[in-house]
């Protein structure tokens, strides 16, 4: 199958007092037709710049990618004006964010907002759109849709409007959905009502969904592949059951290991990873996890490894053979 | 095997106890603020707290889980109800008595960005409290933050260094640093670790273990995280607008919960395994808002057993057994 996004080399600097940070460093992955790419890392790791490069939102950030391609379809995002972007953002593809009340305009009814966004693509008469803004919010699960249309954001709970959200979103069968951290500010119970939606509404309307989260239990729930990043590169990436099941790079280990368990016995003392994440300004040298890691060599201090093959997904260790020996103790 | 616990709780000692503890705030409407009503974010609550243990209130926002702890250490006036610290009323004691009764109970916040003054070096916020309370000064203020410091896992020499020079994890530790100062017997852990990032996370609940160990300290912890509650908890309440709905000891109610709430907060978290099959139990709906709560059992409008009964009754939090109370008409165990 032809991938639909293929993020290739891609690099991101963000302006600073002095001088420039890279964000992102050579990073590449690619989103096939129909399924859903989960993102993880902690803070400073990259993901949601990421996001943002692929919208191309980044020039309002003050960041900028300084290298690589981001092909969807075959088309080159980077190489695009903002005036052609504004074509692919909403028609092709489409983002939600993890705070619906700041993402929706407090003074503008629900149904305002969803109808601009249908006729500014579609260029349908108003009252076609107000019908098809309707079937949207029923195709999010709203009910009284004729009520809701009328109010504005302040007057619907969270997780409502997270839904307003994904229905603007979806107002124009984009192909790619990219949801940047969009359950984080939710309660568990709404949380999976949204995921769960989510999952729904990907096989109906055949979409790709690239989810960014922080949550490796979000992730173990919707994913098919998984990205993990780390300080702005890609360190491992697979498919879930193959970094759920064999963590090949030392961080991903780590990470699963420091989560509790939900059932069977309490451990005593939680697995950590010792020390904490690097600041983007003050990088170490070599592979940017070695301080922090219990296989690093001096290989590790001095070279940074690509990322590349190994244990059937990819990944950026010198020593995954290691890390993968090492399971059996555990 | 049923005894022993039965018989320790019985011989341990309550630390903290809420009788019929209410919090109600006033919000005002209309011309005039002619009508006042109230949002009712504890609601008849009653709970006791043991020596030694780690008692974990959770619930979705909204639920009063914190509005309860602040109550519990007086940072709240409560509305009705009475408090008792150590066997001593706290409901209606002086500012001045309060003052040194609070030496005993302390506060961990959640985020440790806003909880640290950034103009303040760290010896300063650790070494404030023992200078407010006439503890220690100079060379032995100097030593007892040098104590403190290591204690938490810092480095002493970095004492002379501002807020922003730290990480996040680092920061809480500042805070926690800050809480121990005084020898507390009580700490009030509001979402203490729920900013972190999960590699951070473990390290700070690790030292909340450690210090609890080695100093004998009780801690209240109100989280989100389902995960880390049932690590660090010896009995959870699990909270739903403003009252209490089911109190338990953790891997007992993890496994068997007794309340359809409870059953669905943890269906629903998320588990970090792909091939889990855990069957979910979607609640319809949201929290309604504790200005209007519903009638009978506040949990009737989402439960999926609500009767008639649950609509107009409102249930009692009644003990199932010696280590197991729920509110609910039809408890699920």
């Amino acid at each position: 199958m032809k991938e639909l996004l293929r993020v290739e080399n891609l690099s991101v600097d963000f302006q600073k007092e002095k001088g420039f940070i890279r964000a992102i460093d050579n990073i590449s992955f690619e989103v096939y037709p129909g399924e859903t790419v989960c993102i993880v890392g902690e803070s400073g790791s990259g993901k949601s710049v990421t996001s943002l490069s692929i919208m191309r939102l980044l020039e309002y950030e003050n960041g900028k990618i300084a290298n690589g391609e981001i092909l969807f379809n075959d088309q080159n995002l980077v190489e695009m004006s903002q005036e052609q972007m504004r074509q692919v953002r909403g028609n092709d593809i489409s983002i939600i964010f993890q705070e619906p009340m700041t993402a929706l305009n407090p003074v503008f009814t629900i149904g305002k907002q969803l109808i601009e966004s249908i006729v500014s693509h579609k260029h349908v008469p108003k009252k076609v759109a107000w019908e098809q803004a309707c079937e949207l919010l029923a195709l999010v699960g709203i009910n009284d849709v004729n009520v809701r249309m009328k109010q504005y954001p302040h007057e619907l709970s969270g997780g409502m409007r997270q839904r307003v959200m994904i229905a603007i979103a979806l107002a124009c069968n984009p192909k790619l959905l990219i949801a940047d951290e969009p359950t984080t500010a939710l309660d568990v119970t709404i949380e999976s009502q949204i995921l769960t939606l989510l999952n729904d509404l990907k096989n109906k309307v055949h979409m790709s969904i690239v989810l960014i989260t922080h949550d490796m239990g979000v992730a173990a729930e919707v994913a098919d592949r998984i990205v993990v990043m780390y300080a702005g590169k890609i360190v491992e990436q697979g498919t879930v059951y193959q970094i759920f099941d064999e963590p090949t790079h030392p961080y991903t280990k780590g990470l699963l290991q420091s989560i509790p368990n939900e059932s069977g016995p309490r451990e005593e003392r939680l697995y950590s990873i010792k020390g904490n994440i690097p600041s983007l300004s003050q990088l170490p040298a070599g592979c940017r996890f070695h301080p922090r890691c219990e296989y690093a060599t001096e290989q590790c201090k001095k070279s940074e490894p690509d990322l590349v093959v190994g244990n059937n997904r990819k990944v950026a260790c010198w020593n995954f053979e290691r890390v993968i020996n090492d399971k059996v103790e555990q | 095997m049923e005894n022993l616990p039965i018989n320790q709780m019985n011989n341990r000692e309550v630390l903290l106890e809420g009788r019929n503890v209410k919090k109600y705030f006033p919000i005002k409407e209309g011309l005039l603020s002619r009508n006042q009503k109230f949002v009712k974010a504890v609601d008849d609550v009653s709970l006791k707290i043991y020596k030694g243990e780690t008692f974990s209130l959770v619930g979705e926002s909204g639920s009063g889980k914190s509005t309860l702890g602040r109550v519990l250490l007086r940072l709240y006036d409560l509305t009705s109800g009475s408090i008792s610290f150590d066997g001593v009323d706290i409901t209606s004691i002086k500012p001045k008595k309060m003052r040194n009764i609070r030496k005993e109970m302390q506060v961990i916040y959640q985020d440790p960005f806003s909880s640290l003054n950034p103009r303040m070096k760290i010896s300063d916020i650790i070494g404030e409290p023992l200078e407010i309370n006439k503890i220690a000064e100079g060379v032995e203020k100097h030593n007892r933050i040098v104590e403190l410091m290591e204690l938490v896992g810092l480095d002493p020499t970095r004492m002379n260094h501002y807020p922003h020079e730290f990480s996040g994890g680092q920061r809480q530790r500042i805070g926690i640093a800050r809480a121990i100062a005084l020898n507390p017997k009580f700490i009030l852990a509001d979402e203490a670790v729920s900013a972190l990032d999960v590699s951070v996370q473990a390290q700070v609940v690790n030292l909340l273990k450690d210090l609890q160990q080695k100093l004998g300290l009780t801690y209240l912890f109100i989280a989100h995280g389902l995960n880390i509650v049932r690590h660090i908890s010896d009995r959870v309440g699990v909270m739903y607008l403003g009252n209490l709905v089911e109190v338990g000891e953790v891997e007992e109610l993890y496994k068997r919960p007794a309340h359809p709430y409870t059953s669905a907060l943890i269906s629903t978290n998320p588990t970090p395994n792909p091939r889990s099959t855990k069957e979910k139990v979607i609640l319809k709906g949201e929290i309604p808002s504790p200005s209007n709560p519903p009638s009978g059992c506040r949990f009737h409008t989402r439960c999926p057993f609500a009767t008639d009964r649950c609509k107009n009754e409102t249930p009692e939090l009644v003990a199932l057994s010696n280590s197991r109370s729920v509110a609910c008409h039809y408890p699920l165990v």
